[in-house]
């Protein structure tokens, strides 16, 4: 059969998840890393990054609200996945899905969104006339006290949520790697490893995918970059990229070394198959490029216009080094026969239910979604920006 | 008066043609309930199966026959059971070369060049019916599910179709039914075996290389078989309580 090398099983001739799945590991990824940004200056008081925390929490939200689409558009019967919620198995991995997406959606991030806006909605409901006011006045829930003592629980509550978003967004991501790293049939995917790997790649991913949001809207904005919040969120995102590459080299030091039975025919793949986007893509452009581009800054210091378009560069690699892995995690742990003895491939189709092109409208939902919500709740209120 | 004489030939038709124990079960099995038919206790069996490679001739008639039977496609990438055919160096059984054409449903080509001091095998495969199966445990739903009787069933009205249960089968017999969206796998046959009946695939086999054992039944020839004979069952790491026992399995297999 063409594509197939060697031995799979009957059953193995179809993949079962698609480059849809690819995307759900990517864009909850970005919605973790974008709220822990968020939560850098909340919790960790971390002044520097302020000019990004609301685009950081309304970016989290526009990528969550798409989150289970790629989800829904793979399911055989997307009309039954209300059932999770009626009837859900105590014992899968998968089944909590959404319990920790509604918790993670209402109880932590709009909340938090909402308290920390209520001030600015308030204003902007009493300002306005028609429909708009009405639109203003039902997201305050028609509570206008903005009283100095209402502001201040306000930002206690407020406070409050972050703290406890944080170990949200940590199960949020930490429980999509447990959903792969669980399943003992497949050694690619099967290590305690995962969730953490999941974890910081998703740190990485966001705040590299805030970062660019921040310029961009800058720029678009015609309004100065603040380099002091750059610097500061490049600095973290070496950080968190050095935690992120250290666990996966562990991972494969681990596998190399132990070299279990299924360690041939991972190799094989990877020397093969999934050499490209694992090898050169992941490790080479996606985090080697990176890592080395945010150490040089850190090292010799550049002008302004240079630090800039080496974190542009820094945070485009990133963005596509973990879209790699997230591909690598998923499709490649599909490559390989379960009885270790062949390899098949994935043929993606293009206008089908989970091909090419919905995954292309899928990743541009969250900036269409993110556009309105920038629109509706202005991160920045006006007059605090330098203009360029 | 029609209607009660149609009520009365299919009553009559139905009992003359399903005799005995399996006419009282109907019912229930139409129902899908057939663990609540007054003649078959779901709690006092215990199915598994034994195979026994040294019988197995790779002629393809269990696939042929379950594919029969439970109405499965005869497509690519949809087997309850399949046959693999193993040739091994016994110098390095590490690196059995390994076919399986069309799960074998016309049986298998011949080697080209027999001999050669390899062994050559073949290995019926099929759902283990495992007593902590992987894919029971993921299902978010609980669409699938062990049986009283330790069969491992699907629910195709609840399944969501996520195919969260087939990346969970250690083994490869799950697939997706394009037909219901849902997935599907051997159900040990059954409507067959809840009737007193042995699965499509035990009853085709020529050679008697499969058996249908119910280990909770003192009688059963299993118990004598398994104390005589080296049994082992696939991919034993797993620890799923794999229910297939096979009898003279190559350390090879995968």
């Amino acid at each position: 059969m063409p594509g197939i090398d060697g031995f799979i099983y009957p059953n193995e001739v179809e993949l079962q998840w698609s480059v849809l799945i690819v995307l759900y590991p990517f864009l909850t990824g970005l919605v973790a890393g974008a709220f822990i940004l968020a939560s850098l200056e909340r919790v960790f008081n971390v002044a520097a990054v302020k000019p990004t925390y609301r685009l950081a929490l309304l970016t989290a939200l526009a990528f969550l609200l798409v989150a289970p689409l790629p989800l829904q558009m793979h399911l055989g019967h997307p009309e039954r996945s209300f059932e999770m919620y009626l009837t859900p198995h105590r014992e899968s991995a998968m089944a909590m899905f959404g319990f920790v997406y509604l918790w993670y959606l209402m109880a932590v991030l709009v909340l938090e969104i909402w308290f920390d806006y209520r001030k600015d909605l308030v204003l902007t409901w009493r300002a306005s006339t028609g429909l708009k006011k009405w639109l203003y006045g039902a997201f305050t829930l028609w509570s206008d006290d903005i009283s100095d003592a209402a502001l201040r629980v306000d930002d206690r509550v407020g406070r409050f949520i972050t703290i406890v978003g944080i170990p949200s967004a940590f199960l949020l991501h930490g429980y999509v790697g447990f959903i792969f790293g669980s399943v003992k049939a497949n050694p690619w995917w099967s290590t305690p490893l995962m969730p953490v790997v999941f974890l910081f790649s998703a740190i990485v991913s966001g705040v590299a995918l805030v970062m660019l949001l921040y310029i961009a809207l800058s720029r678009l904005r015609r309004v100065s970059v603040d380099m002091r919040c750059l610097d500061t969120i490049a600095k973290y995102l070496l950080y968190a990229f050095i935690i992120d590459f250290s666990l996966e080299m562990l991972d494969l030091i681990h596998r190399i070394y132990e070299a279990d039975e299924s360690l041939r025919a991972l190799d094989f793949m990877v020397k093969t198959r999934l050499f490209v986007s694992q090898i050169v893509v992941q490790i080479m452009l996606g985090t080697l490029v990176p890592i080395v581009l945010l150490g040089l800054t850190q090292l010799v210091r550049f002008a302004e216009r240079t630090r800039r378009a080496i974190y542009v560069l820094a945070g485009a690699t990133t963005l596509i080094g973990i879209m790699a892995m997230r591909w690598n995690v998923v499709i490649g742990g599909q490559l390989f026969s379960k009885s270790f003895l062949g390899y098949t491939t994935y043929k993606m189709g293009f206008a089908t239910r989970e091909g090419l092109l919905p995954a292309i409208l899928i990743m541009m939902l969250p900036f269409v979604i993110l556009a309105i919500l920038l629109r509706l709740l202005p991160p920045w209120p006006s007059g605090h920006d330098v203009k360029a | 008066m029609d209607e009660t004489r149609r009520a009365f030939l299919a009553g009559a038709g139905k009992y003359i043609i399903l005799t005995g124990a399996a006419s009282l079960a109907w019912d229930y099995v139409v129902a899908g309930q057939p663990a609540q038919a007054p003649n078959y206790t779901a709690t006092d069996h215990w199915w598994g199966m034994i195979i026994d490679i040294d019988k197995c001739i790779g002629c393809g008639l269990c696939v042929r026959a379950c594919k029969a039977e439970n109405d499965v496609l005869n497509e690519p990438g949809r087997f309850r059971t399949w046959v693999e055919r193993y040739q091994v160096d016994p110098a390095d059984m590490d690196h059995p070369t390994v076919d399986s054409p069309n799960g074998a449903y016309d049986g298998f080509p011949e080697i080209d060049k027999p001999g050669g001091g390899v062994k050559v095998f073949f290995v019926p495969k099929m759902c283990n019916h495992c007593a902590h199966s992987p894919c029971v445990q993921v299902c978010p739903v609980g669409a699938t599910f062990e049986s009283p009787d330790g069969v491992v069933l699907v629910d195709k009205d609840r399944c969501l179709g996520c195919r969260y249960c087939v990346q969970a089968c250690p083994y490869g017999c799950r697939y997706i039914d394009p037909r219901t969206h849902t997935a599907d796998k051997c159900t040990l046959c059954y409507h067959r075996i809840t009737k007193g009946l042995t699965t499509a695939c035990c009853e085709a086999c020529p050679t008697g290389a499969r058996q249908l054992v119910d280990l909770k039944n003192p009688n059963d020839p299993v118990h004598e078989f398994m104390r005589t004979h080296k049994v082992h069952v696939l991919k034993p790491q797993m620890a799923t309580g794999a229910k297939v026992y096979y009898n003279g399995l190559d350390g090879s297999v995968r």
